[in-house]
Order: structure tokens, then C-alpha cells, then sequence
């Protein structure tokens, strides 16, 4: 195992947590402001990616493709928003959990209906395509680095919305205190589809730009649910920040483990059994991470208590 | 209350249409995945079966989408043997889901005839004379592509996997032909889709070519990741990830990689041509290997049925084991467990038009059997 | 205008009378789909005591589902085999009788529970929602790629495990196996909640502070609760391998204890009878709508969110408001 090596495994690792992140953030603040679990969330995932697969298809833009995964997914979220979800603000968070659930067998399958049941195709453009020299010896995907840089991007407009923007106030107020908010005269439910919308825009984002370089196909929303909802738990439920690092701290883990994890138990053991325990173990590190933080923090790194 | 009595009892009665079976006919149970993940091999594989069996009245099919789950399979499979009494079941893609089904099947003596699945506990110790696979044995496409690494002059591979049963299998496979060094070994996630640390370690293992075996969405991912990657090594994997179902996602990545496969669409016989031909028309796309390997099943069927009645089963199963059809592989034969002996053929994706798809460049292994007939005590 | 009570009465009558019918009918099938509604049935119940009763909504039942159905199928795989499974601390080849067990399931589901209870219950909301589903994962993840037992392909038995003097292959006989099952659950599920001790995990559900304030140690409490709604689910697990003489990790997977839960929500929750009622609406939409179309699950999903939007907490809820009225 060279540095080099374990350079590159560590950039893997940060994208994958980037990619992470832009899932998170809008589950974090979807529950932290409106108080919703919503497991429907990974649908929008599918249906950013989807939409960008169309539109790549019609215009041969992968830019375009982009922008409609963004405008698809918001379009969706906001539509999904008024018809169900705001329904469901003041239930139980069961109730939640159930009418989210369904989402996911009506949205998954009416994708699969409307587009099939074969995976779709989505490219990278031309000129992300290939490697970039960094550093000395060590070279890296160019849209792995644009992946990565749109993560970092989007963290700080978030980052600036939020603090910065009217529209944050309304946001970090609607956090602490619901009530609150709605007594103040602001059009609560017009924040909340806006938010609930931003969310969903997110996570189209995330699944069109993971789609170009992995598949475009229905239930590929579901396992990067649950590594989202694991990040915010880690971090903190309603902290951004928290989902940010939790991204990263999710990301490297997996990434780390599962490659250094075998390697590490070959000093141990013969080769093959090591391979094999290794990648065992190595598939259910992130899941000994979370447990070990919340025993350790029951909140969350950056939780309230 | 009222209302939920009233279902079940409808239930009850729309299911309970019993069978008036004169001899010669045949009732089919096809336990498939139609929803979800994973449909499209399905959808083939019961299209392929369906186009084989068009216009015989002698065989009705009841097909029934197992949802890719072994527990749902194993319900389904009770439901058509104790109430829709059928007298062979077909169908299944996963290895699991066949481990779940196959052997208290085949126990209960129905036939089952494998379209896909063919995992090696069903090939040797746990064989039963009552089970044909008509597809190959899970190693075949893995053991041909071994052969075809030697013929390509490589030495050193770096081989990956999903970390489950068929995953190990294919490793094995590829292994016992492959005559060269091994590089590297990985195991992945199952349901993995980025590979950016495993091509991470292919770049640096020195290899001087890559074996895959990645089925669906997985498969999709490695090449277009591999081949963004930038580095210039020959892959090999099985069909299974260059498939014309999923060609099309994987795009121009996988242009010119050799994969290894029974059956292809430009397999010269008469057939073959009726097939694909047939296919395109009745269902408007180009068929998969998994089409072709429900057709087949649905061939090899009707051969029997003209050679004995299905309840006398003695008679029945010797004419399917004589395998008297024209394949669209061409040659076709059971070994004594009842997997096929074929020509396993080394294909290269091509596009022909604006489509890609395969053309066979050489046969990567001659009339080939299985590794697990001696085991098998039949 | 039926009140819950008699409701509940009529589903006992029911489940009597369904294998009757599909007998009378020939239609076997609906005794073994009656008995799966049964099996998800009791494993509903389990974790409706915890999660309905007590408020510790756990993501994560499908773990003692999971082993329940692995310790079953382990022991079985070892006496149909008659391979050693260990030799210390006592000489052991499994065992394929459902006496022994049941026993076994019970003891390792309540190990297993007190073990994930006593890390998770640190945790609340959302976080325990989400510890829970974490110890699953591990399971489910170590279940795929550990070979000895079958990894993803899962465990066949090929035969039921036996009882003395009955035939556990004949549908109808384990059907009833499973029904005294579940109505021994339902038994002391009921004594259980109306006990002191239901009274204390009951107070907590609505405000654990109060509680704890009149000094009962509130935690050793959810403890208890967990580890018996734990066990529950995990006998549930040891007859659904029986059931389909096989099993495999995707009974651990996540989407199982969604499924369990979606049971306890839809029937309603903290209602003794919810998740069996759940469990047989989930199950026989499936199948009707499984035989009319492909794209059955739109149409599941789409009348679920009608009834939650519509029907609001649980079917049995129904039958809750006509009560009122009648009053």
C-alpha cells in the first residue's frame, strides 16, 4: 500500500461523501423545519436521475440534462408537497413513515411503468471525461474533482442561504420554533414547499450526476437512502453542518475500510479468508461507526439535546 | 366486515378453477421477477418462453412475479403445485431464489426446467433427476472467459466479484481455466455501484488485464467508471453486463470488450434466425441471451410433449433429457446431471448502426460441460 | 355498526374458519397464505408492544425476525445432516424438533434483543429509529457473505422441523400449530398490558419524565418491553422458515422491518388485533392486485396513502369512531 494509493482512496471516499452531502442536507432540513421523516426522499434521487436521462437523450446536453434534474426533482417535490405531504406535517412521524413508504411503490413504479423496465443511459460530457494529473504522481477523475467541487459549491450556498438570505431567517426560525413563525404572519406553508422543494432538487441533483457515471435505473433511490439517513443521524438531525461532516466521515469510512480492511487482516491471516472477512466486516463498518457514535452522543455529533 | 368477507370468499372461488387435463396437455407454472430491480431479465426470459410456446394449446402458462424475494418464490411455487396443480415450473433467474425452490420442487415430482439459474449445489451433490437446466451452469461463462484470458496471451489478472455465493462461484470458474497470475482478488458490496477505490487498486496492482463478473446495475457502473478511468487494460467478463438489455445504459464504454456467452443473436443456424427474427416482431426490441434462454426452455418443452405424456413421468423425462430440439445455440445436449453440453462462444460488442450490440469473434470453449458431474449421483 | 371488541372476536372466528373454506374450496393455498398472514401477524404483534405500547419505535425488527429464522434453519441444516455444529461446551448436531427448538429461538431472540436494547435505548426518536436499523444492517450484511450457512443463497431444510405425533408438512396441521402460537401471543400480549408493569411501559409512551419521576426506573422498563417485543418477533422468524422450509438474509434486510412495521401502522397502532389485520390487508391487496396487474405496486402504494391520508391511524380505527357514536 502505497501513499499514492491511499491519497486517491481518500479523494474516493471525499467524493463519495460529497455526493452524500447534496442527499443529506435536504432530509436534514426537510425533518429539522417541517419535522418530517420522509423516506421518499431517494425517489427524488431516481427521478433527478431519470429526468436527466431524458433530456440527455432528446438534446444530447449533458448540462441541460443537469438542469432538468434539478427542475424535475423541484417540479416533483413541489407537486408531491401540496397533494400529500402536507397532509402529514401535524401526524404521528409513523403515519409519516407509512405514506412515505407508499410514495416509494407508486413512484418506483411508475417510472418503471412510463420508462420501462431496462436501465437508462447518461454520460459525462466529453470534456470531463478522463484523468487529471494533481500533485506529483497521483492522478484523478476529472469528473470525480468536478463531483467533488460541485459538492464543496452547493455546501456553501447552502451555507449562505442560510444565514445570510431572508429566506434563512425564515428557515432557522421555523427550526426552533414552528409555532412561532406561523403567529409572526409569514406564509408557513409556502416556506415549507419551498424547503420541501430545495430538498428534493438536491437529491435530483445528486442522483443525475451519480447516474452519468453509475446506472440510471428504478430502486437505485433506496440503498443511497439509507446511507443519507445514516449521515444525519451521525451528525445531528437539523444541523447542516452535521450532515456535511457525517457525509465525509460516511464516505471515507466506507471507502477506507473497505479497501484497507482485507489488506490489513492479510498480516493475520492467509489471503483468501482475508479477502473474504474483510469485505464482510468492510460492508457493515458505517453501520459500527453510527452505532458507536450515537452509544457514544446520543444526538448526533451536532445535535440539539 | 361485510365487504371483507365478501373479498375473501371471491378470492377464494377465482382461484379455484380446477384443472381438466386430458393427457397431452401441459400446465406450465412460471415463477419470474416482473417488479422492481432485476425485472428486465424477467420480462425476457417469460417473453422468450412465452414466443416459444405461441399458438400450442396444448400448454397453458400461469406466471407469477416473485419480486426477487426467495420467501415469496418459495409461496408461489407451493401455490401452483397445491392448487393450480401444475406439472412443471420454470422461470427463475436468481441462484437463491432457485436454491429455495428447486430442490422441494423436484422432491415433490413436478419438473422444474431452469432458464437461467444453474448454481452448483443443484449441478452436483444435490442433482435430482427431475430438474433440466437449460441455460448452464453458473461457472460455464466464467470458466470460458479463463480460457479465452490464456488464448489472449494474458498473465496476470486482476479479478472482482460481488461478495455472495454466485460471486465466489464466478471467481472459481474463472480461476480453474485461467492459467496465469492473479494481481489482485477483490470481493465487493452487493448492490455496489461505484468502483473509483477498486479501479484505484486495478491501476495500481500492475495487471495486465481485468476479469469481472458484476451483474446488472453494478456492471453498468464498473464500465463506465473503468473506462472513464483511463486505463487501457483488457476487460473479460461474462455476458451478463453486455446483454442487449443493458448495453444500451452502459453506452460506448463498452464498446470492443470481450465477453463470453452461449448464445449470441448472429449464431448461424435456421433456428437462430427464426428467433431473433420472431422476437423483434412480436415484442419491437432486439432479444437478450436470457430471451433466448426462455425460448429454448419453451422448445425443449414442446419436444417432450410430443415424445410422451407429462404424467407418465418415466417416459417424460427421458425424451427431455434426449433434448430433441433445434436450439438456437445450435448444438445442445444434457450432461448426465442435466446441464447442458454446449459451445461457449467469445463475443465482442460492436455497434451496428447507432445500436451496440454483439458479434462472435471466436469459441472460447467446445462443447463444454460442467465441473460438477461426477459429484452428481444420477 | 360493530365495535372493535366484537371486530376482533370476528377475525378469531375467521382464522378458524379460512382453512375450512379452503378446504371445502380444494384450495390449499390460502391455508399456507393464511398462515403467513398469521406468522407476519405475530411478528407484528411483537413489535407493536415496543413500538405501539411503549413508543420505542424500532427500525430494526427484522434482526430477531432474522435470527429466529437462522437458528431454526441452523439446527435443522445440522440434524438433517447430522454434522456437528459444536463440540464445546457440550456435544451438539442440531436438532429438528420444534420442542427444542423453540426454546432455543426464544432464549437467542431475548439475548439478542437485550444486547441491541441496552445500546440503543440510550438513544431517542429518531435516533433510535435509526440504531435499531443499524444492528440489522450488520446482521444482514454479515448474513450475505458469511458461506458457511448458505450466504445470499440462503438455507434450504427441505423438510418442516417435526412436533411428536403431528405431521408439520400438512398445511392445515401447521397452520393450527401457527394459530395456537399466535393466540398465545395475543394471551399474554393482553395480560401483559394490563398489568402494572403494562400500566408503567404504557405511562412511558406518554411522557417518560412523569414516570420516572414517581421512581421507576424507566429504562429497565423499555428494557423489558424490547427483549419480550424482541422475542416475539423472533418466534415469528422460527415459524416462517418452517413455513417455507428456507431462509435466507433478505428476511434481515431493511425493507422487512419496514414491511413489519407498515403492518402495525396499517392495522393500527397499539391495538392488540392492528398488526394482524395490517398484515392480512397488506398481504391479501398483494395478491389481488399481483393477479390483475404488473404494476400492482402502484396501485399498493397509491391506496395506502389513501387510507393513511383518509382512514388516518389504522383500519381498527374504523371500528373505534362507531363505538363513540353509539355512545
Amino acid at each position: 500500500m502505497t501513499s499514492i494509493l491511499f491519497f486517491e482512496q481518500l479523494l474516493n471516499g471525499i467524493q463519495f461523501g460529497t455526493m452524500l452531502f447534496l442527499m443529506s442536507a435536504g432530509l436534514t432540513l426537510i425533518f429539522g423545519v417541517m419535522g418530517l421523516i420522509n423516506l421518499a426522499h431517494g425517489s427524488f434521487y431516481m427521478i433527478g436521475a431519470f429526468s436527466a436521462a431524458l433530456i440527455a437523450s432528446l438534446t444530447g446536453s449533458f448540462w441541460l440534462a443537469l438542469l432538468a434534474s434539478l427542475s424535475g426533482a423541484a417540479i416533483a417535490g413541489v407537486l408531491i408537497e401540496i397533494i400529500i405531504i402536507r397532509r402529514l406535517y401535524r401526524r404521528d412521524h409513523l403515519d409519516q413513515v407509512l405514506a412515505t413508504f407508499a410514495l416509494i411503490l407508486l413512484l418506483s413504479e411508475g417510472v418503471r411503468w412510463y420508462f420501462g423496465a431496462f436501465p437508462l443511459y447518461l454520460d459525462i460530457p466529453e470534456n470531463l471525461n478522463g484523468t487529471l494529473p494533481i500533485l506529483d504522481d497521483i492522478i484523478y477523475s476529472k469528473y470525480r474533482l468536478f463531483i467533488i467541487f460541485m459538492g464543496l459549491l452547493i455546501a456553501v450556498g447552502l451555507y449562505i442561504l442560510i444565514s445570510k438570505t431572508r429566506l434563512g431567517v425564515r428557515i432557522r426560525a421555523g427550526q426552533n420554533d414552528r409555532q412561532m413563525i406561523s403567529a409572526l404572519g409569514i406564509d408557513i406553508s409556502k416556506l415549507y414547499t419551498i424547503v420541501f422543494a430545495l430538498g428534493a432538487s438536491l437529491a435530483g441533483l445528486a442522483g443525475a450526476m451519480i447516474g452519468a457515471i453509475q446506472s440510471v435505473e428504478v430502486g437505485m433511490g433506496e440503498p443511497i437512502l439509507i446511507l443519507a439517513f445514516v449521515v444525519i443521524v451521525i451528525g445531528g438531525i437539523g444541523s447542516i453542518k452535521g450532515a456535511l461532516i457525517g457525509s465525509i466521515l460516511v464516505g471515507v469510512t466506507d471507502t477506507i475500510g473497505r479497501i484497507f480492511l482485507p489488506e490489513l487482516l492479510k498480516i493475520f491471516m492467509e489471503s483468501a479468508s482475508a479477502t473474504s472477512v474483510g469485505s464482510s466486516i468492510g460492508s457493515m463498518l458505517i453501520y459500527i461507526l453510527m452505532a458507536l457514535i450515537l452509544i457514544i452522543k446520543p444526538s448526533g455529533l451536532f445535535g440539539k439535546t | 366486515m361485510k365487504k371483507f368477507t365478501t373479498t375473501l370468499v371471491a378470492l377464494l372461488i377465482m382461484g379455484s378453477t380446477s384443472s381438466f387435463a386430458d393427457g397431452h396437455k401441459v400446465k406450465v407454472g412460471m415463477i419470474t421477477t416482473l417488479s422492481g430491480g432485476g425485472s428486465g431479465l424477467g420480462i425476457d426470459v417469460r417473453d422468450g418462453f412465452m414466443l416459444a410456446v405461441k399458438g400450442n394449446k396444448n400448454i397453458s402458462v400461469i406466471t407469477k412475479d416473485d419480486q426477487r424475494k426467495p420467501d415469496i418464490a418459495v409461496q408461489l411455487a407451493d401455490k401452483m403445485i397445491q392448487s393450480d396443480k401444475v406439472d412443471v415450473l420454470t422461470g427463475i433467474i436468481w441462484s437463491n431464489l432457485a436454491m429455495a425452490v428447486v430442490p422441494a420442487t423436484v422432491n415433490q415430482g413436478k419438473f422444474y426446467l431452469s432458464p437461467n439459474a444453474g448454481p452448483s449445489k443443484l449441478a452436483g451433490k444435490g442433482c435430482h433427476k427431475n430438474y433440466f437446466n437449460v441455460a448452464w451452469q453458473n461457472d460455464n461463462l466464467h470458466e470460458a472467459a479463463g480460457g479465452y484470458a490464456n488464448s489472449a496471451g494474458f498473465k496476470n489478472s486482476f479479478i472482482l466479484a460481488p461478495n455472495y455465493p454466485a460471486g465466489k462461484d464466478a471467481l472459481t470458474g474463472y480461476k480453474r481455466y485461467f492459467k496465469g497470475s492473479l494481481a489482485g482478488e477483490i470481493y465487493t458490496k452487493l448492490g455496489q455501484k461505484d468502483y473509483a477505490a477498486e479501479i484505484a487498486q486495478i491501476r495500481a496492482s500492475g495487471a495486465d488485464s481485468v476479469f469481472f463478473f458484476l451483474p446488472g446495475g453494478m456492471g453498468i457502473g464498473f464500465m463506465k467508471q473503468f473506462s472513464q478511468s483511463g486505463i487501457k487494460l483488457p476487460v473479460v467478463g461474462p455476458a451478463f453486463s453486455f446483454d442487449q438489455g443493458i448495453l444500451k445504459a452502459v453506452g460506448d464504454a463498452a464498446l470492443g470488450v470481450k465477453n463470453t456467452s452461449q448464445w449470441s443473436k448472429d449464431i448461424d443456424n435456421n433456428a437462430n434466425k427464426k428467433f431473433v427474427k420472431d422476437f423483434q416482431s412480436e415484442y419491437g426490441r432486439l432479444p437478450s441471451l436470457y430471451a433466448s434462454q426462455g425460448y429454448d426452455t419453451g422448445k425443449l418443452l414442446i419436444s417432450a410433449m410430443s415424445k410422451a405424456k407429462v404424467k407418465d413421468k418415466d417416459k417424460f423425462r427421458d425424451a427431455l433429457r434426449k433434448a430433441d430440439f433445434s436450439s438456437t445455440r445450435g448444438k445442445f445436449s444434457f450432461d448426465k446431471n442435466h446441464h447442458p453440453i454446449q459451445d461457449i462462444y467469445v463475443r465482442e460488442v460492436i455497434k451496428e448502426g447507432k445500436i451496440l450490440t454483439n458479434k462472435i469473434v471466436s469459441v472460447g470453449l467446445k462443447d463444454h460441460s460442467n465441473a460438477y458431474v461426477s459429484e452428481c449421483k444420477m | 355498526m360493530i365495535i372493535e371488541k366484537t371486530f376482533n372476536k370476528w377475525i378469531l372466528v375467521f382464522l378458524f374458519l379460512i382453512p375450512v373454506l379452503g378446504f371445502i374450496f380444494e384450495e390449499p393455498y390460502y391455508i399456507t397464505l393464511t398462515t403467513k398472514v398469521v406468522i407476519l401477524g405475530i411478528a407484528g404483534i411483537g413489535l407493536n408492544l415496543a413500538l405501539g405500547y411503549c413508543g420505542l419505535i424500532s427500525f430494526g425488527h427484522a434482526a430477531f425476525f432474522g435470527l429466529g429464522g437462522y437458528v431454526t434453519g441452523i439446527l435443522s441444516f445440522h440434524a438433517l445432516n447430522s454434522e456437528l455444529m459444536f463440540s464445546w461446551p457440550f456435544v451438539s448436531s442440531g436438532s429438528s424438533d420444534m420442542l427444542v427448538i423453540w426454546p432455543i429461538v426464544i432464549l437467542s431472540s431475548a439475548f439478542l434483543a437485550l444486547i441491541i436494547g441496552l445500546l440503543s435505548l440510550r438513544t431517542t426518536g429518531v435516533y433510535f429509529i435509526m440504531i435499531t436499523l443499524a444492528f440489522a444492517q450488520m446482521l444482514y450484511f454479515f448474513a450475505i457473505s458469511w458461506p458457511n450457512y448458505g450466504g445470499e443463497d440462503g438455507l434450504s431444510i427441505y423438510m418442516r422441523n417435526s412436533l411428536p405425533m403431528i405431521n408439520t408438512m400438512d398445511p392445515l396441521n401447521f397452520y393450527f400449530i401457527c394459530l395456537c402460537w399466535l393466540l398465545t401471543v395475543i394471551f399474554i400480549s393482553a395480560k401483559l398490558i394490563n398489568s402494572s408493569f403494562g400500566m408503567a411501559f404504557q405511562a412511558i409512551k406518554q411522557n417518560e419524565e412523569r414516570v420516572k419521576s414517581v421512581g421507576i426506573e424507566t429504562f429497565k422498563v423499555k428494557l423489558l418491553v424490547f427483549v419480550i417485543s424482541g422475542t416475539i418477533t423472533g418466534l415469528a422468524g422460527s415459524l416462517y422458515t418452517d413455513l417455507n422450509r428456507f431462509i435466507s438474509p433478505s428476511v434481515l434486510n431493511w425493507q422487512m422491518s419496514g414491511e413489519i412495521m407498515v403492518f402495525v401502522i396499517l392495522g393500527g397502532i397499539a391495538r392488540l388485533y392492528g398488526p394482524l389485520v395490517g398484515a392480512a390487508f397488506f398481504i391479501v391487496l398483494e395478491q389481488t392486485l399481483g393477479s390483475y396487474t404488473e404494476n400492482w405496486q402502484f396501485w399498493l402504494g397509491l391506496i395506502l396513502i389513501l387510507e393513511i391520508l383518509y382512514v388516518r391511524t389504522g383500519i381498527l380505527s374504523l371500528f373505534e369512531k362507531k363505538l363513540k357514536y353509539e355512545k
